[in-house]
């Protein structure tokens, strides 16, 4: 529809420069550049390198989703921006680039959650988000059970991990195999051609008494350490196929089964799943099986839009133009720890152009 | 031609507006709070062009400091002039921080040869020597202060890095600028332009590379 909000989407939070274009549910343009590869042989983000990286790609990436789109700026209704959670410095180099857009071109400025855009992002692929919908979000850094009755206002917390993230783990077992970094996809593929039952590793809190919707992959990953270890001790070689195919395993085993009766416990008739992880191939594959299962219809965005990309953004930042939601103030800050109940981030107050008093105390 | 002018690079958060034609400075604003330049930018930008009464659209060209200086403010600048200069299509010119601070010591009747410097953190500071004739004779640069005590230690130094080193920087002469004036860096960027010598791109002088360490050897978890 052609009255549907036209929105910018920057995205800073980590190490992908993202710049998306959305008009309602329609994606127009994702360009991303990313600094991946400068990170790799450090075996993780260098948070330095990926701020210098955003602030040379910002301007190029922004223009070229601007020409993928076919649009002029001037048409567009709003800019939004990733204001956190994820890396300070990264997040400011986006923050600020989006506040100069949106003043130099008078559009409303929408500092929104890196979380709720992991989720928002599936209205590109599959429309408007079902209410209340369940969301399963694995990503580097986040592994949450939430429920969403209005994905600009309410999202809340059922449960997550209580150490590592499920992307976390994939990249410390990738380390310890000697894989690379990022570990997600190159364990995807190993494991492709290994056997998920070779190896039994533990399914972390899945015990009856344990707390139904947290989770927990930081014994799995030590686990596999063992036995990793103790098969180079022995001389022996280590069938990393198999060992990937059985971390994974446990893995999406556990992410599924938790979701699965999250939304059965719920009444939910929905699941949602968003971040990197739910590129992974096993993790789809099992969802799919047990949702159907259960009746439950599942819907996963495809992979160029789970990991970070400045048009799950924009899709909020339309999403929160349509809902009339308050634009952020032009002191908007970055914030590294944004909770993921915080939707988004308006003004306190009126937004500029400010009144002279305003401007009194805030020169004080 | 209307200038806006602002620099991110040293604690203060600074904007000035300028009119090349006749040097005068029509507005400026200064903040400073070393930790909330990403706050405080765009609010100071936009008093300066409210108090100055000119629209945005009316601008002709961005001046930015470039630093060296602190990354994550200095980014903060370096983001918003080249986000505003996109959108607005005006050229973007960066501009070395210590050069600003340098016109504003000379506006302030300093003469002959002199240092700036300011606060690098890590006991280190920026700096770059001027010579009599006003021109940056050597640096930007990042050092500990003590490495610079025998060659630059008599001469007069200005700057927060100055004062923050007394002991190295023995002659810091009273009334002089201690951090970044955004209406000093438009008059020097505007002096540069009308020369006809071209400023700097508005890319960032880091002077150090980005603090990174590859991982040690993976760590075993079984006891050895
Ligand atoms: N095919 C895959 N299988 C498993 N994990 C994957 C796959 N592809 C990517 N990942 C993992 O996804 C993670 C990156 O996802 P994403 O970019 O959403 O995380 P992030 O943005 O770093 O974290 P957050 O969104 O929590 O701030 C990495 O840990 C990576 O290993
Ligand atoms: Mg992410």
């Amino acid at each position: 529809m052609a009255d549907e909000p036209l929105v910018l989407g920057i995205e800073t939070s980590c190490d992908e420069t993202g710049v998306g274009i959305v008009r309602g549910t329609t994606l127009l343009a994702d360009a991303v550049a990313t600094s991946v590869e400068e990170h790799g042989r450090f075996g993780g983000v260098v948070p330095e390198i990926a701020s210098r990286a955003h602030l040379e790609a910002m301007v190029p990436t922004v223009q070229r989703a601007l020409d993928q789109a076919g649009i002029k700026a001037s048409d567009l209704d709003g800019i939004a921006v990733t204001a956190g959670p994820g890396l300070a410095g990264a997040l400011l180099v986006g923050v600020s680039a989006a506040k100069a857009y949106a003043y130099a071109l008078d559009k409303p400025l929408y500092g929104v959650n890196h979380l709720a855009s992991h989720i928002c992002v599936d209205q590109l692929e599959h429309g408007r988000l079902p209410e209340p919908t369940m969301a399963l979000l694995v990503s580097g850094g986040h592994s949450s059970l939430l429920l969403t009755s209005d994905i600009t206002s309410d999202v809340r917390s059922l449960g997550a991990t209580v150490d590592d993230a499920a992307g976390e783990a994939f990249d410390k077992v990738a380390r310890v195999l000697g894989l690379g970094f990022p570990g997600g996809p190159v364990i995807d593929r190993y494991a492709a051609e290994g056997d998920p039952a070779a190896i039994a590793f533990p399914r972390g809190l899945s015990g009856p008494r344990d707390p139904a919707y947290d989770f927990s992959f930081s014994g799995l990953k030590t686990a596999v350490a063992r036995w990793i270890e103790a098969r180079r001790r022995a001389g022996e070689e280590v069938p990393v196929r198999d060992v990937a195919a059985s971390f994974q395993e446990a893995v999406t085993d556990v992410l599924t089964r938790k979701a699965v009766r999250a939304c059965l416990d719920h009444g939910v008739d929905h699941l949602m799943i968003g971040g990197g992880v739910a590129a992974n191939s096993r993790l789809r594959a099992m969802a799919q099986e047990r949702c159907e299962r259960a009746g439950i219809e599942l819907r996963v965005p495809r992979m160029k839009l789970c990991t970070d990309n400045g048009a799950m953004v924009a899709a909020l930042g339309s999403e929160m133009v349509w809902r009339d939601r308050a634009p952020s103030a032009f002191d908007l800050s970055a914030d590294s720890s944004l909770p993921v109940t915080e939707t988004h981030v308006p003004a306190a107050g009126p937004v500029l152009p400010l009144s002279h008093d305003e401007l009194h105390r805030m020169s004080e | 031609m209307l200038l806006l002018a602002f620099d991110t690079a040293t604690p203060a958060v600074t904007a000035a507006l300028l009119d090349t034609e006749d040097g005068a400075v029509l507005a400026s604003a200064d903040q400073v709070d070393a930790r909330r330049h990403g706050e405080l930018l765009l609010p100071v930008v936009d008093r300066v062009l409210r108090t100055a009464g000119v629209g945005k659209e009316q601008l002709g060209a961005l001046a930015v400091g470039v630093g060296p200086g602190p990354y994550t403010g200095l980014r903060v600048g370096l983001a918003t002039a080249a986000a505003l200069g996109h959108a607005l299509g005006i050229p973007v010119h960066g501009v070395c921080t210590l050069d600003g601070i340098a016109h504003a010591a000379r506006q302030a009747g300093l003469s002959g040869p002199f240092t700036v410097a300011t606060d690098a953190r890590r006991k280190e500071v920026y700096w770059a020597r001027y010579d009599a004739a006003a021109g940056r004779a050597e640096g930007p640069q990042v050092d500990r202060p003590g490495e610079l005590a025998e060659r630059l230690g008599g001469l007069p130094a200005v700057g927060a890095g100055a004062l923050l080193y007394p002991e190295v920087f023995r002659n810091v002469p009273e009334g002089m600028p201690e951090h970044q004036s955004a209406a000093a860096l438009a008059a020097y960027a505007a002096g540069e332009l009308a020369a006809g010598r071209p400023l700097l791109p508005p890319t960032p002088l880091y002077l150090r590379r980005p603090d990174a360490e590859v991982p040690k050897n993976y760590k075993t978890v079984l006891p050895a």
